[in-house]
Formats: structure tokens, sequence, C-alpha cells
């Protein structure tokens, strides 16, 4: 493993202890405004400053990290096991259900940008946590589909898989017990990335005003709070957090998937 | 039919089938709206008067598909068929004509408020490539060069973080020291050429950094080539040799990723333009369709974004054909 995928790890691990232990951690309502101490710069009793309504930063960062959280890893779940399915029952079977899946169905989906998709999915259904997932993955299954039909394709012309047609294994049992464990390797890699895009964009959603409803933490809610000219004159800080702690996720799961990409794929190291 | 020929006809097959359902999603997207889309955009408190004649001026009246499955006068769901009456077909009669309907607003027509706005998104999308293009060369190039030294590491992790510093951090960030802050230039808006210099930078940061990977990548396997041998053998300089014949050869898969790259610029457009306050289409989206509830504006842009896209995905792939004969064959 290179040392980028370990310190990737290290801010993953750490953001997820934040996210877990966040009451704890947090010593502020999220809440709570308070007027008379908006604006105020970091120091030792709001170590990121307060925002435009008094609130602590601080406090808002660390509850964000749930919000994002909770939405990479539902995301990233639901999406690698439709997408496996899917995926592998285009590959396992190919002919017809393989070029009505991955000739048509894969290709609508590729047709939108991603993003574009998912803000329209919300501009209709309407705001809010669980319509945000459900929107990210509705664009996130076929990524996983298509990877996982390449390796199914592969991995079923192996003399194994033969073999243990030969000794009367039915399809299933082929597809669930032969070929699949040997073809999700490159899954790893893809729902490590997955987790980047997933908190990038439940980000940009909020950021919109199509995510998390304010006065909820989301790091995009924030950031769109932090954004106004008299906010940005004031507390440069209320944006230069949230927008820090995106950064450093969305970063470390990147670093994660392209060290796990290089160790599982030797040719490609140093490339 | 030659194979080439047969396979020019199944691509063009299949984007026509991938049109018609994109436009199709596009249409039924209206009905997934929890509730009464009239509701929605008039409020609770509009007189069943005014929401009838809403609905009967934008076709909402009309039942939504060809077919149905409505609640009976006995409580029970019927299979009921409507025939050519129906949303679906008004839509795209519609489009055919090249009307997307009227402002659920304003009453304008949506079609002329798309093309009003299309010259500036697409203004800011060539900016943000331009820039992409312009450091992701030269850095590409170096770290290419210098493969597996500390220029090449600082080079590489410099793009992962570019690619994971999102749109709406950079922007604000740079809104604050260069407009707040130095005051040089605005920090919103599209009135003076300068303008578009802080959302072009914002929008092309991200390709910047995945086009520096691929021009180094690139570099990389074309400097392993016999034809570099035989260059630098016949007494050309090492800068020759990367400008003259290594770009020339490695750019091909440089032009493929940036054709379908299209897609997120246009999708992060509509981030870019609500920083800057940039009057492009996703400014249209975000302010006057999603922001005012003005379905029809936001059926509008996302289809004229997601063609735009998938027109820029075929020409690309034409282009990476023609420019690489090899992939022709296969």
């Amino acid at each position: 493993m290179n040392r980028l995928s370990i310190i990737g790890l290290v801010i993953v691990i750490i953001f997820v202890l934040v996210a877990i232990f966040a009451p704890w951690i947090a010593h502020y309502d999220v809440g709570a405004t308070n007027l008379a101490m908006r604006y105020m710069p970091p120091s030792a009793a709001h170590w990121f400053g307060t925002d435009s309504t008094g609130r602590d930063i601080f406090s808002r960062v660390i509850f964000g990290a749930r919000i994002s959280l909770e939405v990479g890893v539902i995301v990233v779940l639901v999406s690698a096991f439709v997408g496996t399915i899917i995926g592998a029952v285009a590959g396992f079977y190919s002919g017809w259900v393989d070029s009505v899946l991955s000739g048509y169905i894969f290709n609508i989906f590729l047709a939108f940008p991603g993003l574009l998709l998912a803000i329209a999915l919300v501009a209709f259904l309407g705001a809010g946590l669980n319509k945000l997932i459900f929107a990210l993955c509705i664009i996130g299954w076929v990524g996983y589909a298509r990877l996982i039909r390449a390796q199914v394709l592969k991995v079923r012309e192996y003399d194994f898989v033969q073999a243990a047609r030969a000794l009367g294994a039915g399809d299933l049992r082929i597809l669930f017990v032969h070929i699949l464990p040997n073809a999700i390797q490159p899954l790893i890699v893809q729902a490590s990335l997955g987790m980047a895009g997933a908190v990038l964009s439940e980000a940009s959603l909020s950021f919109l005003g199509l995510g998390v409803p304010p006065p909820a933490p989301s790091w995009g809610v924030m950031i769109e709070e932090a954004r106004d000219l008299s906010t940005l004159q004031a507390a440069p800080h209320a944006l230069i957090f949230p927008g820090l702690a995106i950064a450093l996720t969305v970063l470390a799961f990147n670093f994660i998937g392209d060290g796990l990409r290089e160790y599982l794929d030797p040719r490609q190291r140093g490339r | 039919m030659t194979p080439k020929l047969f396979g020019l006809v199944r691509r063009i097959g299949l984007l026509i089938l991938v049109v018609w359902t994109v436009v199709s999603l596009v249409t039924i997207l209206i009905e997934m709206v929890p509730g009464d889309p009239a509701v929605a955009v008039l409020g609770e408190q509009a007189t069943p008067e005014q929401l009838a004649q809403f609905r009967a001026k934008h076709g909402l009246d009309r039942p939504p598909f060809f077919f149905g499955f409505p609640i009976d006068k006995n409580g029970q769901r019927q299979f009921k068929w409507y025939g050519l009456n129906n949303r679906y077909d008004d839509y795209w009669i519609a489009i055919l004509h090249g009307d997307l309907g009227k402002s659920f607003r304003t009453d304008q027509p949506v079609f002329g408020l798309i093309v009003e706005r299309y010259p500036a998104t697409i203004e800011l999308a060539i900016a943000a490539m331009l820039v992409a293009v312009a450091i992701a060369i030269p850095l590409g190039v170096i770290a290419g060069k210098n493969r597996g030294t500390l220029i090449d590491n600082i080079l590489s992790v410099l793009a992962l973080i570019g690619i994971s510093l999102p749109g709406f951090v950079i922007g604000p960030m740079l809104v604050y020291i260069f407009a707040v802050k130095l005051g040089w230039l605005a920090p919103s808006g599209r009135f003076e050429w300068s303008d578009i210099i802080l959302p072009a930078i914002t929008l092309g940061a991200a390709l910047s950094a995945i086009l520096t990977r691929m021009v180094r990548s690139s570099v990389i396997e074309e400097l392993g080539e016999g034809y570099v041998r035989t260059a630098r053998a016949k007494g050309l300089s090492e800068r020759a040799v990367v400008y003259k014949h290594v770009l020339k050869n490695g750019l091909i898969p440089v032009v493929t990723v940036l054709g379908l790259q299209l897609g997120i610029l246009l999708a992060g457009a509509i981030i870019t333009e609500k920083i800057f306050g940039w009057p492009g289409l996703g400014l249209l989206l975000v302010e006057d369709g999603i922001g005012k509830r003005d379905y029809r504006i936001v059926q509008g842009c996302v289809l004229a974004i997601s063609t735009t896209y998938i027109i820029a995905n075929t020409l690309t792939d034409m282009l990476y054909r023609w420019l690489d004969p090899r992939i022709r064959v296969s």
C-alpha cells in the first residue's frame, strides 16, 4: 500500500470517529443562535469561530460529518448492491439480456451528466435527505454495473468456471459462488471513489438548496450560508472550515481509491 | 451491409433511442411532483377557479399518458385508455415544433429563455476548458518527463487535491481573495470581459486536475515508443521530441476526455453560475426554475443540457475514431 492511501485511511478513520462521537465532541447546540456572538473569529471558546447567526462552526462541522458519511455509506452500499446484481446478470447471460441492459439501459443513465439527473430528480420530488439519497443511488448504480459486467465477462471464461459447470452446478451457484467472488475486487476501488463522489454530491445538492434543508448542519448548507459578501467580509472562517472538511474527506477517499487501484493493478504502478 | 456501415447505423439507432428516452423521462418528471403541481406553483391559498384556469392554460388538466389507472365511482382503480389526447403526446408535438411550453410564472416561452441564456453557458464552458488545457498540458508534460521524481509526486498530489476541491468551495474563496480582499475583480455578474476570469477558473480547476493526470500518463506511454528513439537518434532536441512528436500522439486520449468531461462541465456550470450570478442555463435552472418551482423551466433546462451533452459525446466519439484509426477497426 502506498503512503497516500495510508494518509487517506487515517483521515477517514478520524472522520468516522468524529461522526460517531459527535455529541461528545461538540460542545454547543448546532442550532443555537446567538446574535450577540455573530461573526466571532476562532478562539478558545469557539475553535472555528461563529457564523452570521452566532452558531458555533466547530460543532456544526462535527455534526456535518454525520450527514456526509451517512449519505455516503447508504448511497455506496445501495448503488454497489444494485449495480452488482444488474451488472452480473448482464455479463453472465450476455445475449439479448446484455444488449438491453448494457446496450440500452446503461447508456440512458450515462446520457445524463450525473449531477444534473440528481438535481432534476430532487427538483421534482422536493428537497430532503431521503430523496437526496434516492437520487444519488439512481445515478450511482450504473458505474458499478458496468464494472461488474466487464469483470464477469472475463471471469466466466476461466477454466474453474467451466469445471464447475461440468460438475453440474446451476447458473445461480456458478454466478454467486464461483464468478462473483473472483470478480468484485475492483468494486472496492469504485466504492472508495464512490464515497468521494457521494460526499461531494450531497454537499453540492445541499449547496443548491436541494439536499438537507437548513438549519441542518450539512457542509454544503454551511458554505451556501457563508458565501454572501457581508459574511465573507466579516467571517471568512465560516467558509473555510466547512470547505476544508469537504475537501479533506473527498481527498481522503480519493487517496484510498487511487492507492487501492495501484495495489490491485500492478501495471498501473508509477504511471 | 459492410461492418463499418452497420456500426454507424447501429450507433445512430441507439442515439435516437437514447434521445427519445431522455426526452420521455424529462416529460414525465413533472408527474413526480408530490401532490398537485398547480397547488405547488400557485400556493395553498389559490381559489379553485385560479387552479382550474392554470391547469387549463398549461395543459395540466389533460391525462398524463396514453393510459392510466384513475379511481372510479366505486373507489376502485380501473385501467383507462385515453388515446392521443394526453400530455406526453402534447409535449412531443410541441418539442418537434421547437416549443418547450410556457413559464408557469411569467408565461414567457421557455424555448426563448433557453436560447437567450445558452450562449453565456457555452462561453463559460469554453473558457473553463481553455483554463484547464492551459494548466494541464505544461504540468502533465513536466510530470510525465520526470516520472517518479519529487516534482512528479508533488504534481500528482496537487492534481488529486484539485479533483477533490469542489467548485462551491473554490469559487467563494476566489471571491473572498480577488473581490472582497484585493478588490481586483467583481464578485458576480457578466458585464465586463474580466468577469469571466473567476467563474472560468472555478469551473476549470477540477478539469485541469483530471487532464493533468491524462497528459502525464499519455506522455509516459508515448515516450516509450520507437519513434521517440528515432527522433532522439536523429539529434532532435528533447523539447522538439516532446512538443512536436510526443504531444501530437499523446493528445488523442486527452481530446476524448475533454469531450466526455463536457457533461461534468455543464453540470458544474449550474453551481458555478449560481456562485457568480452568471446568467446562463444553470442560473435559469436554479433560480427561475427550481427556486420558483417553475417546472416548465426545469424541464426545458434539463432537456437542453442533456441534449448538448449527448451531442458532444457523439461528436467526441466520432472525432476519436477519426484521429485514431486503430479504433475504427475494432
